[in-house]
């Protein structure tokens, strides 16, 4: 017979030793396993050539169309800003609509229904500048989401869980590019995920496939041979709001200092 | 219509995407976390430092931050957009956010005051229990109270002299783990805010600190306003001449207990006011002083847009009327009421400033977003994120706490701790 007393001290010391050696064996989660047996020769990076775009819209329009945002509801996953400096070096800027229907006008929208008229002379210098998602490598939207419904995917794209989010914004104070928002229809965060549906089959993003001019373009930072990639490494190119140290994976050829 | 269009106006450079997507309901969750931090420090300072003169308040102030305490996380139920899911924060809760500790660190605070309550009502639990248990033939509300005391006795009937020692000394235990715990519940709400490193106003190390004293002080200055008008419904009540504890020496006994526990608070919620505000300046003028990137825009809504509820409403009407007020010597209940209410109209707005503040502004620092809080609700978002949602979140305590009184008496225990 055993007593209790023995019974527990074996016990014990079989539980102690077996965590030593258990120890030596490390836990992983599924997810993690998963990530490390990804392609990791995939880091999705975009290319927006600001020389190239002429504010058409047609990119918005794409984008509004194949991630199903409600066309008339005013946000958007990707738009385009136009910046007019002036010769008194004032700086005069907008984005009607995100630019969905492109710049119909040469006024510019000053909010509260109003417009105001430049001058053609008085222009010293003006552009476009599309924006979208920068993908961040170290995205301060999945820092803060509190359930973990927003996340990043081991090629670089983070992404959201509609099923998950509870819809707290947190995510959207936390973004300093101003690409989040609600969903209007499914009341959770929204955001550009660079078409994932479509990249992962070998397809260029909508607004990629929709901008007549080159003006963006998406590419693989992993693979040296990627035009976009070429790019990013030996030319001049800016990112966006660097101060934040977000480390964004959108660059800029031909970037401002105006462009915040 | 996208949520936050209805109450954002859009001036100059504003992305597409900006909207204050945080309102009303963000601005009364600090706020009502403060009362309910505050309202518990006030209660440890006489169970954990002896402060002697805030005995007869600090039961008071104990029993208020409980009823705060259940109304403390609708703000943000009522914010959410899927508020069914809000459970998922203690599911999978996601550490790296500061968010995502909520629901541990409010149940585990929740938990110390419902403890302490315990200790402290215990006795009185018991009495009761075997009172009610006495008595023959018992009412239907009589069996459901006696129900309710036996429950809570939690089967413990051991009132000697001996096991009261000991809850006194679980009360001052718990009151003193509970201290740092309700600064860290309030100073993790400013973390929330002072971390975004994308809003520019908020982003301060100094904001948890500025949270937790301006909790302090709108917790005192709630406990006080309520205690004013609970002794002044007593005194009603003792000078009502058909009522059987009837006596003028009665009613002026209360009246001079209530003005010298009024005067001492008081002194308190001014020494918690300086700290208050020496912060907020301290941060105002550094902002000033620095002048990085973001200090034009900020400038021009803090001197700007927003002069009026910053420097007026907050700080003119806000702090300096209630300092004017305490600081006068013979100090009264009916001038202690203006400036209690004083003095919570201005941490409101300070929240206020804070949570609409931040968001007056664009990302682009080109533009301007200005919030119009709506007042007649037409649809379930305006409702719950309007007037009458924060009005409603803001009464809840109120109606608590009358309930909860009849469980836990403030007046009228033959000994308390």
């Amino acid at each position: 017979m055993i007593s209790r007393r023995d019974l527990l001290k074996k016990a014990g010391k079989a539980v102690a030793g077996a965590s030593i050696s258990l120890a030596a064996i490390e836990f992983l989660s599924p997810a993690r396993v998963q990530a490390l047996k990804a392609d990791k020769a995939v880091r999705w990076v975009f290319l927006v050539d600001t020389y190239k775009c002429v504010g058409c819209g047609l990119c918005v329009k794409a984008c509004k169309n194949e991630n199903e945002i409600p066309y008339d509801a005013n946000v958007t996953r990707t738009w385009v800003e136009r910046y007019v400096i002036t010769s008194d070096g004032k700086l005069h800027a907008d984005s009607p609509k995100g630019c969905r229907d492109g710049f119909t006008t040469s006024k510019i929208d000053v909010g509260m229904g109003k417009l105001q008229d430049i001058k053609n002379e008085d222009i010293k210098k003006a552009f476009f500048v599309p924006k979208l998602c920068n993908q961040c490598e170290n995205p301060p939207c999945v820092q803060v989401c509190p359930v973990g419904a927003t996340y990043q995917a081991p090629d670089g794209v983070v992404l959201v869980d509609r099923t998950w989010c509870i819809g707290c914004g947190y995510c959207i104070m936390a973004c300093p590019y101003g690409v989040r928002f609600f969903h209007p229809k499914y009341h959770t965060a929204e955001k550009c995920n660079f078409c994932y549906h479509r990249i992962n089959k070998g397809l260029k993003t909508a607004c990629v496939q929709a901008c007549p001019f080159g003006a963006r373009q998406i590419g693989n930072m992993k693979d040296p041979d990627d035009p976009v990639t070429k790019i990013i490494t030996t030319e001049r190119v800016g990112i966006l709001k660097s101060e934040f140290g977000t480390k964004p994976q959108v660059f800029y050829i031909g970037l401002d200092e105006e462009v915040k | 219509m996208v949520h936050g269009e209805i109450w954002t106006l859009k001036e100059l450079f504003v992305t597409p995407n900006e909207y204050i997507y945080w309102s009303v309901q963000i601005v009364m969750y600090p706020f009502m976390t403060g009362l309910v931090a505050g309202a518990f420090v006030l209660s440890s300072l006489y169970h954990v430092f002896g402060i002697k003169e805030l005995k007869d308040i600090a039961r008071f102030a104990l029993v208020f931050s409980f009823a705060l305490l259940f109304a403390a996380p609708m703000p943000i139920i009522l914010h959410l957009q899927h508020p069914l899911r809000g459970i998922n924060v203690m599911m999978t809760p996601h550490f790296t956010s500061a968010i995502a500790a909520f629901g541990i660190v409010f149940s585990g605070y929740g938990a110390i005051v419902a403890s302490e309550l315990w200790f402290l009502y215990r006795k009185h639990f018991v009495e009761q229990s075997l009172l009610l248990k006495g008595k023959q033939d018992r009412s239907l509300g009589e069996s459901l109270l006696y129900l309710i005391f036996t429950v809570l006795t939690l089967g413990s009937f051991d009132i000697t002299e001996e096991a009261q020692h000991r809850d006194e000394k679980a009360i001052k235990v718990l009151a003193g783990i509970g201290i740092p715990v309700a600064c860290f519940l309030h100073g993790y709400a400013g973390f929330i805010f002072g971390s975004v490193k994308a809003n520019a106003l908020w982003m301060t190390p100094l904001m948890p600190v500025i949270f937790i004293m301006s909790a302090v002080v709108s917790g005192i200055a709630l406990c006080m306003l309520t205690y004013i008008a609970t002794m002044e419904i007593r005194k009603f009540l003792a000078c009502r001449q058909q009522s059987p504890s009837y006596s003028p020496e009665c009613r002026e006994e209360i009246k001079s207990v209530e003005v010298k526990v009024i005067q001492m608070t008081a002194k308190y919620l001014l020494f918690f006011l300086i700290f208050a505000i020496s912060l907020e300046l301290l941060d105002l003028i550094f902002r000033g002083y620095t002048a990085t990137k973001s200090w034009d825009v900020l400038r021009s809504v803090i001197y700007g847009k927003d002069f009026t509820s910053i420097f007026i409403l907050q700080y003119g009407l806000g702090n300096l009327i209630p300092f004017i007020i305490f600081l006068t010597p013979g100090l009264t209940i009916r001038r202690a009421v203006v400036g209690v209410l004083f003095v919570m109209f201005g941490v409101f707005m300070m929240r206020w400033n804070v949570v609409i503040g931040g968001q007056a502004f664009s990302l682009t620092f080109n533009g301007y977003m200005h919030y119009h809080l709506p007042i007649i609700p037409h649809d379930w978002e305006t409702l719950k994120e309007g007037l009458f949602g924060a009005l409603g979140v803001f009464v809840m305590p109120f109606v608590l706490f009358y309930f909860l009184t009849k469980i836990f008496p403030i007046f009228g225990l033959k000994e308390s701790h």
